[in-house]
């Protein structure tokens, strides 16, 4: 078994996995880090969104060994303690979540998207999600969620 | 000075409390969940839609690596079947055909995805490598999956029903509606489908079984919108363990929908195995899985025609449905086409005479049960489409023909003639409400500034109303469910004064967290932080009948209020005993109770310590403690009503359509907390839209399910709806003292005739009159180009 | 998934050794198909040889009248490059329109064009362009690389470096997308290059991606939106499934000609 080392949360982790360990099996089963979600078996409802190297990525269709040395974020180390994050307050705000299944996967996608667009339009914000299947919401204050976090993240910026 | 407390009281758009977990990553599903000693378990499926099995060879597979059973239906041989918990009557009083339904196969499979066995191992790997190997020797019959061909001499699903008949019930006067017809200055007529779809909460079910061997009791972790009633059937029909000795928990829950009402074969297949086996099973479902063994939705195929007088006044309505079942009776499958279908037809309208035939009929399809919304949909979306159509063939505005239509306020409580009676209601003031948020009087401009700019638009009306909070059981017993559908909760307030509520409702994304809190926080006026609601484990929850139906304010909720009243009444006692004073005069409002007329006053957090420290107490009288359970059984079912407007633009060239525009008016009578009640619509409208446009189960002819996973299946995304305009009126419910209809089906119910009709009116100057769902843009197409075709001749 | 052995070659010649040592191993680039399929355990490779850490196989380069694309560039790295938005920014505009942002973090074009999925976007832009797919072994035209369905010129172990796409004079993209799995159900990339207009349709050959020579005519003649759309495309040869019949993806490409005309205008 391949032997990775990686930094899950801004903790070093590792040791030997299985080749064909998917990311978020090594997420969910070895680390425990049970909030990242598996929503399908066809890579596409994004339930398993987390970050590598910054950028948001479906931990169903990566390997935990194609991760060896990266920094991975999830929906756990996204805020510390009682905080929330600006995207995961939007959404309680928002009322962007029933369920709560999908969540992780579209909190980590909204915060890519805000890192890479920081002021997205409707249409912009939609065609981000559509990596993200919800159920619950239709989607309405999920939208809307994060054009407040863009509007919050947005004066801080300003303000800094 | 002190800050006022932020308002969470009933009305409050509070934010919910239950977000800080799921947004932290630290819900808890029943796949987060690990048992010391766990074994994995990996069902094997049917590949073909029929057939005979010869044989099992499970040496293979029980040889492989890690394997630590191999069980197939032989093993079942001394446990029942899966139970059916509503038995419909047909016409000439004939019950309807109930076949054994198996935990696994035995003898035959009748659907792709029915469960042949299922291999326990060590690990999630071990079990799906030994499960390629298990060796199911098959012969294929003929298939049935069209209806139609089903009850003509189709290969016979189950040899009790020769003819593929489940049952051929009829509600309303057939005399009186014929006679209507042949009265009738117009008759409009529909043939219809409604389509199949799959539910797709978006977690997949799950289970775990656990025994304990010191103490014999077993544990169901399940994926389960009621885990009281999966006590029930799986404890006394299926495994025979009694309710002591049978938990179930059903944890966070990602979505529902219906799908996770049901008792299903795995949640058996695991409770059972961990005793065999003496170690904990887990099974997760995959995607694909879920797609072949979740119950799927709606699959009618109907024939509808409504009759109206010279003045455009609906006089009669005939319906005559196909409803299928697909292999197996799922637990409410009957009573999905028929008591929550039949019950609808009236609608919102005075239509004196009204007529219905359902034909529920087997299939060699997975079976069909209640997906949001179950049977009212269904009776919405044939009323509907009737309406407008009728409108645009007697050249009269759709709207307009809804409002002749509706029954006035002053005619509450109203009698339909298909058996409901509705408590209350004011159509026109949520068909107004709708109509001004949409601009209805601006649409011809909007029409014509799309023309200019090449594309075709359109606006729909629809007018739904729905029968939520199932339901009254002495009613619903004596048509045929096998169950109470009342609820109960439990109070209990700690000697500190904090509160825990027990529910027999279940959350699984409705809220309740946060809205049953407001309830108990307003009610006994304490701040909500001092309120826990406590749902989801039979081990700590008394009893209950779950969350389904929209009934889980309404009817849960009330429990919940009843049992409260009994609080403060006992609570009352108490306080006049310390306050020396007749009960009579002692009244409790914001969490005090005080004598009438003095400022002489006890804070409930001290009546509550009372109670536990009955020192100074009137203990002869009364017993100590504060702790209260009510069951409640509703009066009659709720009434939520409303309109719904659908604006669509569609570009010729590829038959695309585009939702420009989406309102919901909808009365629910009061809101506990508007935010919560205005996402359950949101969801409800996007499931409604992926019905009309994008969603459909298709089977081809030998059974297989070509739309088995999200490559083909075709889920709503976020660039596939629009932003919505979401507004409510108000007429309280007038037999449950929240005055609480229910919100959780509405959009699922209204906007699929909203989306269609728009299509349809936007498609007029084609000639197209009616357009089944999903309208796929090669369907629209094609319309287009039909009627451009027929022009041109 | 199915047991495999796992290596992470980091030269070329290294993954091509590894490749051949092993009885049926698969290349795996961003592993957008590979890992779904292997999930489904409707593949078996005995080995996987990942190539994400195999030098100069990443990144994008400027040459005259062309521009080079490593095979292990992301979609979202050729999305967002400026060289590309410079030279072809309707590959730019193609690229960032792929599946969906998790999608295009780890999907490559190299991956893209070794699986040759007929719905897939960049074959058409790699046929439409004149493309030269550049591999471990040779230099492969485009119009003698995309042999059928999931089926190219590449030979077992095999491995794209490259991909060279000459600047066309204008170019555009446009796709109708299949809306479950949101691949193409039609997709048409139009250039109009030195060597005369090119017109690539991808999600609707029944043999995968195909240039479409009426098209050629149409636009060759004028290069406009209109005499695109009056076209007529035969259904013949296109394939038909439950999102679409071959009759109306042949009805939806001189609309997406059209519209990937008044793209490529401007």
């Amino acid at each position: 078994m391949p032997d990775i080392k990686l930094e899950v949360n801004g903790k070093p982790v590792g040791g030997a996995v299985p080749a064909n360990m998917l990311l978020v099996d090594y997420l969910r089963q070895t680390l425990g880090l049970t909030g990242t979600h598996v929503g399908c078996d066809t890579s596409q409802c994004g339930a398993c969104v987390v970050h590598v190297d910054g950028q948001a990525v479906k931990s169903c269709t990566m390997l935990a060994v194609q991760a060896d040395g990266a920094k991975v974020t999830t929906i756990e180390g996204l805020s510390t303690g009682s905080d929330l994050h600006p995207v995961q307050a939007a959404f309680k705000e928002a009322h962007g979540l029933q369920c709560g299944f999908c969540t992780p996967g579209m909190v980590m996608a909204a915060v890519d998207l805000l890192a890479t667009n920081p002021n997205p339009t409707e249409a912009e914000i939609r065609s981000g999600l559509k990596g993200n299947i919800c159920r619950c919401t239709g989607y309405h204050n999920i939208v809307k969620a994060i054009r407040i976090a863009a509007d919050r993240m947005g004066q801080k910026a300003a303000a800094e | 000075m002190t800050d006022t407390p932020a308002p969470t009281g009933i009305g409050t758009a509070l934010p919910r409390r239950e977000d800080f977990r799921f947004l932290k990553g630290v819900g808890r599903y029943t796949d987060d969940i690990n048992q010391p000693n766990q074994t994995w378990c990996v069902i094997v499926r049917s590949p073909v839609a029929h057939a005979t099995i010869n044989s099992i060879d499970t040496a293979a597979a029980a040889a492989s690596p890690g394997v630590v059973a191999v069980l197939t239906g032989a093993d079942f041989e001394g446990v029942g079947g899966l139970p059916c918990g509503w038995l419909v009557t047909g016409r000439d009083n004939k019950p309807m055909v109930e076949p054994k339904h198996p935990i696994l196969a035995t003898g035959k499979v009748r659907h792709v995805g029915d469960p042949i066995a299922a291999v326990i191992a060590e690990t999630l790997e071990q079990a799906k490598d030994a499960a390629e190997k298990v060796n199911a020797d098959l012969t294929e019959l003929p298939v049935v999956v069209d209806m139609r061909q089903a009850l003509k001499g189709g290969a016979a699903v189950h040899d009790e029903a020769a003819d593929n008949l489940c049952f051929d019930w009829e509600l309303g006067d057939k005399a009186a509606a014929d006679a209507a017809f042949a009265g009738a200055a117009h008759v409009t007529k529909l043939d219809l489908i409604n389509n199949r779809l799959v539910p797709n909460a978006m977690e997949p079910r799950a289970a775990i079984g656990v025994y304990d061997m010191a103490t014999g009791e077993h544990t169901l972790y399940t994926t389960s919108q009621n885990p009281h009633v999966i006590r029930l059937l799986m404890g006394a029909f299926v495994l025979g363990i009694p309710e002591h000795k049978l938990r179930v928990v059903a944890p966070d829950v990602g979505g529902g929908f219906g799908s996770k009402i049901y008792h299903y074969a795995e949640e058996a297949l695991v409770t059972w195995a961990a005793k065999k086996i003496g170690r904990p099973v887990k099974w997760t479902a995959e995607r694909s899985e879920s797609f072949m063994s979740d119950a799927h939705g709606r699959d009618h195929v109907t024939h509808a025609e409504m009759a109206f007088d010279k003045d455009g006044k609906a006089i009669g309505l005939r319906v005559d449905t196909l409803a299928n079942m697909g292999a197996y009776l799922s637990t409410f499958a009957p009573c999905i086409p028929t008591w929550l279908h039949g019950t609808l037809l009236a609608g919102q309208y005075t239509t004196p005479a009204i007529y219905c035939n359902v034909k529920a009929v087997f299939t060699n399809t997975v079976p069909v049960d209640a997906y949001r919304g179950a049977g009212r949909p269904e009776a919405t979306f044939l009323l509907e489409r009737l309406m407008s159509k009728a409108a645009a063939e007697m050249g009269v505005d759709q709207a307009e023909l809804r409002r002749k239509n509706f029954i006035q306020p002053s005619q509450f409580p109203y009698q339909t003639p298909v058996a409901v009676v509705y408590d209350t209601g004011d159509y026109e003031a949520s068909l107004d409400a709708a109509l001004k948020l949409a601009d209805y009087a601006g649409f011809p401009a909007r029409r014509a500034a799309a023309e200019k700019a090449g594309k075709l638009r359109g606006i729909g009306v629809a007018s739904y109303i729905e029968a939520c909070g199932i339901a009254p059981s002495s009613l619903v017993g004596a048509l045929g469910a096998r169950a109470g559908l009342y609820e109960a909760a439990t109070v209990r307030v700690n000697p500190t004064g904090s509160v825990a509520v027990m529910t027999g409702s279940h959350s699984h994304g409705q809220g309740h967290d946060t809205s049953f809190a407001q309830v108990v926080a307003d009610k006994l006026g304490i701040p909500i932080d001092q309120v826990e609601i406590v749902h989801g484990d039979t081990a700590k929850v008394p009893f209950g009948m779950g969350t389904y139906g929209s009934r889980s304010l309404a009817v849960g909720g009330t429990a919940i209020v009843n049992a409260l009243n009994k609080i403060i009444d006992k609570g009352r006692k108490i306080a006049a005993h310390l306050l020396e004073a007749a009960e009579a005069d002692v009244e409790f409002s914001n969490g005090a109770y005080t004598v009438k007329g003095t400022d002489r006053s006890k804070a409930f957090g001290e009546i509550a310590l009372t109670a536990y420290v009955p020192h100074k107490y009137p203990i002869e009288s009364i017993e100590p403690g504060l702790e209260e359970t009510a069951f409640y059984d509703p009066k009659n079912f709720t009434f939520p009503a409303g309109s719904y407007v659908c604006e669509v633009e569609i570009d010729p060239a590829t038959g695309q359509t585009g939702i420009v525009g989406f309102v919901a008016a909808d009365d629910f009578g009061n809101l506990v907390n508007p935010l919560i009640v205005e996402g359950q619509v949101h969801g409800g409208i996007a499931q409604g839209i992926g019905q009309a446009l994008l969603e459909k189960a298709v089977y081809d002819e030998t059974g297989q399910l070509k739309t088995g996973s999200y490559m083909d299946y075709c889920m709503p995304r976020a660039d596939d709806v629009p932003s919505f305009q979401v507004t409510t009126t108000c007429t309280p419910c007038t037999h449950n003292p929240l005055g609480v209809k229910g919100c959780g089906e509405a959009g699922a119910i209204g906007a699929p005739p909203a989306v269609i009709n728009a299509i349809c009116d936007a498609l007029a100057p084609y000639d197209v009159t009616h357009m089944d769902m999903p309208a796929t843009p090669e369907k629209v197409w094609r319309a287009i180009n039909a009627g451009a075709r027929k022009a041109a001749e | 998934m199915y047991s495999f052995d796992y290596q992470r070659p980091t030269s070329i010649a290294e993954a091509a050794a590894l490749f051949d040592k092993s009885e049926e191993a698969a290349f795996l680039a961003g592993g957008m198909t590979l890992l779904p399929t292997l999930k489904q355990r409707l593949a078996r490779p005995s080995a996987l040889v990942d190539l994400s850490r195999v030098r100069d196989l990443k990144g994008i380069s400027q040459h005259s009248g062309a521009i080079g694309i490593g095979a292990m560039t992301t979609h979202h790295d050729v999305a967002s490059s400026g060289v590309v938005k410079a030279a072809i920014p309707a590959l730019a505009r193609l690229a960032g329109n792929i599946g969906d942002p998790h999608v295009r973090y780890r999907g490559t074009i190299g991956g893209s064009l070794a699986n040759n999925d007929p719905a897939a976007d960049y074959p058409a832009a790699a046929l439409a362009l004149g493309a030269v797919i550049i591999t471990n072994k040779r230099e492969i035209r485009a119009d003698d690389y995309f042999t059928g369905l999931f089926s190219t010129a590449l030979e077992a172990g095999e491995v794209i470096t490259g991909v060279g796409l000459p600047v066309a004079e204008k170019a555009g993209y446009a796709k109708f997308e299949q809306r479950a799995s949101r691949y193409a159900l039609v997709g048409v990339f139009v250039a109009r290059t030195s060597g005369g207009v090119r017109v690539a349709v991808t999600g609707a050959g029944a043999e995968g991606v195909f240039r479409c020579s009426p098209i050629e005519q149409a636009l060759t003649a004028s290069f406009s939106p209109d005499a695109a759309k009056a076209v007529k495309v035969s259904a013949d040869g296109l394939m038909g499934d439950i999102h679409g019949s071959a009759e109306y993806r042949a009805a939806l490409i001189p609309v997406m000609a059209g519209r990937a005309v008044a793209a490529a205008l401007g």
